[in-house]
């Protein structure tokens, strides 16, 4: 049986390399279905995968509430009012952590963009007031040093813990800790350094990686104040935001909507304007998957229909085959092959067929993401079952595609097909 | 021992909404080892008797019985199988399957019957030898005259040492030349025992036979089996 096997399929690959040309055009269809799968595939991974990643960073149990700048209803006031007050306040915090038992801890904080200068260096960064308690609602850990203490925070110190990315920039030749950096003419001391990490708590999720140093909440209120003054084009404008941010972490995953909603109408019931904005990362990542379950749906679609129409085509080519060969179909059979051995014969020859299309796409399919991940710096994921679905899929279409070419051929009279010219 | 015997055979075919009759009361007993022949006009039946005695076609009416068996009844499947192991079958037009090498179409119906590889190719090759084509081993049927195709037909028919060699007019596309080559090893293989029947037009080929089968619009007119054997 080992030995039929063996030879059926060598026939079948002479047969198939007998005409070349014809059976490269006939498995184009299988070699785009099956590259068009596994490339798209990957793609839509790398891209969900680096989407909930970004999300997941920022915390699936944590509700992040932002202050937002709300759209200015009347345009004359704006003019006028020299000083615009939005935003969440410190009581908008005490009061989430008071009545909402859910939640677990609540950090509040303020950012605010400053300039850091060290030894003449200047960089431009982001100042964050925070609380101590910061790290555990953070995805970035500590790497050096440690974080803000209770008593710095109590006595407004001027210390602080620096990005990775930060330290790097300002400290080329020192190491940071216990440096002194001026921020907006006052001194802070370098306690710690946070790991490096793609997206942070405080939700920066587009643009270059921020340089943050977080100084306690605080020493960022007596330093800074409350109110912020910008320059835009010219004019003055001045804000006052008590906290940019206020991230409340939720116990257990199960109660992160529920909490979301008591939040939402705890907020609405004392802001007059919708000058913040509620982000769950839970909600983000259901949404992303969601997004990810459509994406893989159409392109499911897409690569069905043209495996389909590859498969078609392959049936066309062997159908064709079937009738030229008719005349070996009977000296077959008058030599006593059964029924069973001419099914054999041309499903293996469709299956090779529809295979080695699976083969060539399946190259092409992992060289495509790879292209894009090299060329265009795009995250692609390729999976291992992504790759034997498509070319599992390849056979299984040679094998379905092949049955009727097979058949035809094996019920053929034998006598008949002796006659046929 | 009889080894063919064909028991008021009919054999009728379907032409929209006549039967046509190609064979009927066919009565006819072949021994073990006899070499006879089947001549007629063209259209008396001769082609559909040596189907049915081939396993490639079933009677509509009668018993066929091959060595032991009634071969007439049984299923596409045991057919065959029959015609894999008991019949080797020698066509007019050679019926070589072009894509192969001499040695391989010699192997065909040993890689039907599940022959080691390596035994049948051995076989093969001796086959080739015997039939005086053992030079052309690896050529295509393309690359051979008419005479040495049939030769390979004829290994071809001997791979898996049948009970029964049919030849349906194994010289018909033959110069006399190589027809007398082909007569000649259809003799050699009389000489050895095997039985063999031949349909032809030519009475010199079937001067060579020991009896011959005459038929006529489906019947068999002359049956000269027995005279034939006595001189
Ligand atoms: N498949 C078929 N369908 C209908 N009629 C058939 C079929 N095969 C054979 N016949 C008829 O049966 C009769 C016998 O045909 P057969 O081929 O046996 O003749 P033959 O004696 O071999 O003739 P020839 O010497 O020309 O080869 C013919 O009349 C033919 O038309
Ligand atoms: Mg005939």
């Amino acid at each position: 049986m080992a030995a039929f096997g063996k030879r059926i399929f060598i026939l079948g690959l002479i047969n198939i390399w007998r005409h070349r040309l014809r059976s490269t055009l006939t498995i184009l269809g299988i070699v785009f279905g099956v590259c068009s799968v596994i490339a798209m595939l990957a793609i839509g991974e790398g891209a969900s995968y680096e989407a909930q990643e970004q999300i997941r960073k920022l915390g699936s149990q944590n509700i992040i509430i932002k202050s937002v700048k709300p759209p200015s209803k009347e345009t004359v006031n704006v003019e006028t009012s020299f000083l615009r007050e939005y935003g969440l306040t410190y009581k908008d915090a005490e009061r989430i952590r008071d009545t909402i038992p859910a939640v677990e801890v609540i950090v509040p904080s303020r950012n605010i963009r400053a300039n850091v200068v060290y030894r003449g260096k200047m960089l431009d960064a982001n100042a964050i007031g925070v609380v101590p308690w910061y790290p555990e609602i953070s995805s970035q850990k500590v790497s050096a040093g440690r974080f803000i203490n209770a008593s710095e925070m109590e006595d407004h110190k001027n210390v602080c813990v620096i990005s990775d990315d930060l330290a790097k920039r300002l400290f080329t030749h020192q190491a940071p800790l216990g440096e002194v950096i001026q921020v907006k003419g006052d001194y802070y001391k370098v306690i710690g350094i946070l790991q490096k990490s793609g997206a942070t708590a405080t939700s920066q999720t587009e643009g270059p990686a921020p340089l943050n140093l977080y100084i306690p909440l605080t020493a960022a209120k007596s330093r800074f104040g409350d109110v912020i003054m910008t320059r835009s084009s010219g004019t003055f404008s001045a804000e006052k935001v008590e906290l940019h941010e206020i991230i409340a972490k939720v116990k257990e995953l199960g109660q992160v909507m529920m909490t979301s909603e008591v939040i939402r109408d705890t907020l609405k019931r004392f802001h007059k304007e919708m000058d913040y904005e509620v982000i769950v990362p839970l909600e983000l990542l259901r949404q992303a998957e969601r997004t990810k379950r459509i994406f893989n749906i159409v392109l499911g679609s897409i690569a069905a229909i043209s495996l389909l129409v590859g498969g078609i085509g392959i049936m066309n080519i062997m159908l064709a085959s079937v009738t030229e060969r008719t005349r070996e179909i009977g000296i077959r059979r008058a030599l006593g092959a059964k029924r069973r051995d001419i099914i054999i014969q041309f499903l293996t020859e469709t299956v090779l067929l529809s295979g080695s299309g699976g083969v060539i796409g399946l190259a092409i399919g992992v060289l495509i993401p790879y292209l894009i991940t090299r060329f265009a710096e795009m995250e692609t994921i390729i999976r291992a079952w992504s790759l034997m679905g498509a070319f599992g899929i390849s056979l299984l279409i040679g094998i379905v595609f092949g049955m009727y070419p097979a058949y035809r051929a094996a019920i053929m009279d034998p006598i008949t097909a002796l006659r046929h010219e | 021992m009889a080894i063919v015997q064909a028991i008021d055979l009919e054999k009728r075919y379907q032409m929209g909404s006549e039967w046509v009759v190609a064979l009927s009361e066919v009565n006819v007993s072949v021994e073990k080892g006899e070499y006879v022949a089947i001549m007629g006009p063209s259209g008396s039946g001769k082609s559909t008797f040596l189907n049915l005695l081939g396993c490639l076609d079933k009677p509509t009416k009668g018993q066929y019985i091959l060595g032991e068996d009634d071969v007439s009844t049984l299923s596409d499947n045991d057919l065959s199988e029959i015609r894999c192991k008991r019949i080797g079958f020698i066509f007019q037009s050679f019926n070589l399957i072009s894509e192969l090498s001499v040695i391989e179409n010699i192997e065909v119906p040993m890689f039907y019957d599940g022959t080691h590889e390596k035994e049948s190719e051995e076989r093969a090759a001796e086959l080739a030898r015997r039939v005086g084509l053992g030079h052309r081993l690896n050529h295509h049927p393309n690359e051979l005259s008419g005479g040495e195709r049939q030769r390979v037909a004829i290994a071809r028919a001997l791979a898996n040492d049948p009970l029964l060699i049919l030849a349906d007019e194994p010289t018909g596309n033959l110069d006399s030349r190589s027809g007398s080559e082909i007569l000649a090893i259809l003799d050699s293989l009389h000489q050895e025992e095997k039985t063999i029947i031949i349909v032809t037009h030519d009475e010199n080929v079937a001067k060579r036979t020991e009896s011959i089968i005459r038929f006529s619009d489906g019947k068999v007119v002359a049956d000269g089996t027995r005279s034939s054997k006595v001189n």
